[in-house]
């Protein structure tokens, strides 16, 4: 490949290389256990072993005296906390049990194994209550919620859609079962924390999507100015919405440091993740779609029902997608909510569009087959002229051509519409759509540039890079804003020493760093053309901050949007699905690393390609815990899974985003994937599966009829 | 070349170093320890070994080598792949103490000494074949586990069984997705790691067994 942005200001856009690829493939990218200090202990929680109720005694003395361990921590001696925003960060702090597997004690030990042996050794002793932790949609606790997640009114309404709808010429009344999903970076959630009492200062290596919000939330628990801590977060092994506030790995761990005065590492376990680390929450649909005969929408009804903990709310907002689609004159998108004694689900890729755009895109799937029309033609047939809830303009809005574009290189048109219309022995072949779409989310940002007398430059950001290459991209949008070449600028993020950033979530990270970036290097440029020569010793800096202005109220609706394929064969005597190729086409402003961001689309892809066929946990009605609580038993994609694969995209010229013209790419590769591939099993087979993943015990009663 | 002695109950590599005493309380009793040799990258280390302890673990907290991940320590990710005489294995699931005399590549020691990228890191680079990079190095050394079992002869799941036995494997995309279906990547890299893979085996087949690659 030839170099890239060898020449100024033509980065933007060219597929350059991830700076920090050498390191990683090395193995000498340090991720947050892996930073060497002398006298480093390490620790290991306890986790509640009832579903509710409270701890009544805990007996550390056979922990105690497992050789190694240096400390228990419980509520009785652990250090107090000021109250949280968040209330799952307040651990050790009183003896209630929310739910299984919230951490009742922490030992602390030598070693890993010390640290284990102790942990096996704590006794607790409960006071259990009953629970209850069983989602149904009638629940007698279920409420409608103010706001859902990303502060979406929990009901719109608009005309008349139950009366709409029961005239409409065709209609469609469906419920789907979107079950609980777990994140699972491949890095657990891990934090190393060593409070210096000399110095009163705090230095915290930790895997998070925001060191910022890290810095700011231990500051606020444990009362020490933000000024006295460092919060790291070089190298992240991924997060996927788990990641993006802390977790009580990082208040575990520091406040096990403070009580021993040692560097202290805790790292999560993989069975203790899914009870403490947020999930995507279960959501039962219903969705109520009348049309005209000629496949126009007059009345579209998505209704979630969704639960939550009892330790906050939080409301996946599956219902929102609805909002955004179709024209309908009529409609109505509401959530339900029941808090119920379960660990507290939280962000997870996509959160609200994933299972949303899941049910909404296979409804319209069952839309066309009521209808005999072709399910693409049906999607344009509905295409809004403005956003559909709030009546603003879209800045910009390529579904059409995404779905046209991605059905010439999928070869649509050779598909014969008729379900079961394919078989290869005991093989049945099967074609689906889906389209796809994610809000555009921009927070504000700080930022410096520096010029150095050597005529490099240097960017300072506290962005994070958990895989998507923000080191990268934003060099490439320094580079571009200085009107200079790629190697010539440096980037440094990953610290809460530099600049202040909001976190990498909600596909806004490099739209944020990004416009903080191009403004600090934009001034940059104006303080180097009125100085003469080059750069004094220390260099020259410009800073930004893009508070009221990348934060301001846009008056257009920003969203990206796409279009998923995918073949799929289903075999009718295992019961086994295989996804043969799926295809992306997205349109999501102007694509700033070629290279990164067609990994991001098809990463996200895959996993949507596990949302479909794979991933699905349980809550156990009894034990009030996860059933799938590991990587043996819930099922990630792997190699053998995973397709032939391509993402495309549609480049975009918005200028209604931000002085890239990006919109995110992170979340919307999940977002319609798993609802194209169940639309192809149900063009293979002809039945209609409602309850992902199409696991093979599913996909042989539904055949069987 | 000498031998690095190590406490592996002292608490890390900068944790005190040759066995220094750190206290009653600071591990097993002794008679829970052995002196086990490893050679690991080309090294020999003789260490004090807690008998519960992993390789992985070794590696990690003793000889201060964390390129070697730890996604699940159960077995169930891939992400501490590394090589035991040769042959990868979970080193999660590998205690220490049975190893010794073993010799142990790790992604540090997989190219060598020297700036030279192993064709594996190089194409891994090249094909941008990870995110987060955390499943990445266990994914490179599986899969030059991979490519000598492969040539080899050793079959797998979808290996022709009319090949005959004993002739090297060729490693086409489905021979490499079902062999490095042992290591998770939640990224979702899939796709280009098995071009990635591809790369490096045909650049390593082509100087010995011609047409292996199809
Ligand atoms: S850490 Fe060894 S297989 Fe996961
Ligand atoms: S690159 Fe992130 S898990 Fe594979």
């Amino acid at each position: 490949m030839a170099p890239t942005g060898t020449s100024p200001g033509t980065s933007l856009g060219t597929p350059a290389e991830r700076r920090e690829g050498r390191l990683k493939v090395t193995g000498a990218a340090r991720y947050a256990a892996e930073h060497p200090l002398p006298g480093r202990a390490h620790a290991r929680p306890v986790p509640a072993a009832i579903a509710r109720g409270r701890v009544t005694a805990v007996d550390a003395s056979a922990a105690l005296a497992v050789p190694g361990v240096l400390a228990v921590l419980t509520h009785d001696n652990a250090p107090r906390l000021a109250d949280p925003e968040d209330a799952t960060l307040a651990v050790l702090q009183d003896p209630h049990v929310p739910h299984r597997g919230w951490f009742v004690a922490l030992v602390v030990a030598e070693t890993l194994e010390a640290a284990r042996a102790g942990a096996a050794a704590v006794r607790v002793e409960y006071a259990e209550e009953a629970h209850d932790v069983t989602l149904t949609a009638d629940h007698p606790e279920a409420y409608e919620p103010e706001d859902a997640n990303a502060g979406q009114p929990g009901v719109r309404e608009h005309g008349h859609p139950a009366s709409a709808f029961d005239s409409a010429e065709v209609r469609v009344d469906v419920a789907y079962e979107v079950p609980p999903l777990h994140n699972h970076p491949m890095e657990p959630h891990t934090s190393t924390a060593h409070w210096d009492r000399e110095r009163d200062r705090l230095t915290v290596h930790t895997s998070s999507q925001g060191g910022t919000t890290v810095r700011d939330t231990l500051a606020a628990l444990f009362g020490l100015p933000e000024d006295r801590i460092t919060v790291v977060a070089d190298h992240v092994g991924g997060g996927f919405g788990s990641k993006g506030t802390p977790r009580p790995d990082v208040v575990l761990a520091t406040m096990a440091s403070r009580h021993t005065g040692r560097p202290v590492t805790v790292a999560l376990p993989r069975r203790f993740m899914p009870a403490v680390v947020g999930h995507r929450a279960p959501t039962l649909h219903r969705v109520r779609m009348g049309a005209t005969a000629d496949g126009r929408l007059t009345s579209l009804t998505h209704e979630v029902a969704t639960y939550t903990s009892r330790v906050k709310e939080f409301v996946e907002q599956a219902a929102v997608p609805a909002r955004v689609m179709y024209a309908a004159p009529h409609s109505r998108t509401a959530h339900r909510v029941v808090p119920l004694d379960v660990p507290t689900p939280s962000w997870m890729r996509a959160p609200g569009e994933a299972p949303g755009m899941y049910v909404l895109e296979s409804a319209v799937d069952e839309l066309a087959t009521e209808l005999g029309m072709d399910p693409v033609e049906l999607r344009i047939r509905n295409e809004p002229d403005r956003e559909p809830d709030t009546g603003k303009p879209f800045s910009s809005r390529h579904l059409v051509e995404c779905l046209r574009e991605g059905a010439r290189r999928f070869g649509w048109a050779r598909r014969d519409p008729r379900p079961g219309s394919r078989a290869e022995g005991p093989l049945l072949i099967g074609t689906g759509v889906a389209a796809a779409t994610y809000p555009v989310q921009v927070a504000a940002s700080t930022a410096e540039a520096r010029a150095l007398p050597d005529g490099s430059f240097v960017v300072r950001i506290n962005a994070t890079d958990i895989g998507t290459g923000a080191r990268t991209v934003l060099a490439q949008v320094a580079a571009d804003s200085l009107g200079v070449s790629l190697e010539r600028v440096r980037t440094e993020v990953g610290s809460s020493d530099l600049p202040s950033a909001p976190l990498a979530g909600g596909s806004s990270g490099t739209a944020s760093w990004g416009w903080a970036v191009h403004e600090a290097c934009v001034r940059l440029a104006a303080r180097l053309a009125d100085h003469a020569g080059p750069p004094p010793g220390t260099g020259l800096s410009a800073r930004a901050d893009t508070a009221g202005q990348a934060d301001a109220e846009s008056s257009y609706a920003r969203h990206a949007f796409g279009a998923h394929f995918a073949e799929a064969a289903v075999d009718t005597v295992t019961g086994e699905v295989r996804v043969r190729r799926m295809l992306g086409v997205f349109a999501a402003g102007r694509i700033l690393n070629a290279r990164t961001a067609r990994s991001q689309f098809i990463g996200g892809m895959i996993m949507g390609l596990g949302m479909a066929l794979t991933e699905g946990s349980t809550m156990d009605a009894a034990f009030g815990d996860f059933a799938e609580s590991d990587l043996a038993s819930y099922h990630v994609p792997v190699n053998a899974d995973v397709p032939e694969i391509e993402a495309h995209w549609i480049e975009e010229a918005d200028t209604h985003l931000n002085p890239m013209g990006s919109k995110g790419i992170g979340e919307i590769g999940i977002v319609g994937s798993a609802a194209a591939v169940g639309n192809a099993v149900h063009h293979a087979t002809g039945v209609r599966f409602r309850r992902p993943p199409l696991t093979p015990d599913k996909v042989l009663s539904g055949l069987a009829g | 070349m000498g031998s690095d002695m190590h406490d592996s109950t002292s608490g890390g590599p900068s944790g005190g170093g040759g066995g220094a005493p750190r206290g009653a309380g600071a591990g097993p009793p002794p008679e829970h320890r052995s002196a086990t040799t490893l050679r690991v990258n080309g090294k020999p280390h003789t260490l004090l070994v807690d008998h519960r302890r992993v390789l992985l673990d070794v590696l990690r907290e003793d000889l201060d080598l964390t390129g070697s991940k730890k996604g699940c320590d159960h077995g169930q990710c891939g992400a501490c792949t590394v090589l035991v005489d040769g042959r990868r294995m979970n080193s999660c699931l590998l205690l220490a103490v049975s190893l010794d005399g073993s010799e142990i590549t790790t992604i540090e020691g997989l190219a060598g000494d020297g700036e030279e990228l192993h064709p594996l890191q190089r194409a891994f680079l090249d094909r941008d074949a990870f995110q987060c990079g955390y499943c990445t190095p266990g994914q490179i050394c599986s899969a030059a586990g991979a490519m000598s079992e492969a040539a080899a002869g050793h079959p797998s799941h979808v290996t022709d069984p009319a090949l005959p036995s004993g002739r090297p494997v060729p490693l086409d995309r489905a021979e490499i997705r079902e062999r490095l279906s042992g290591n998770l990547c939640r990224c979702g890299a899939y796709p280009r790691i098995v071009e990635a893979v591809r790369d490096a085996a045909g650049q390593d087949a082509a100087g010995r067994t011609e047409g292996v690659i199809r």
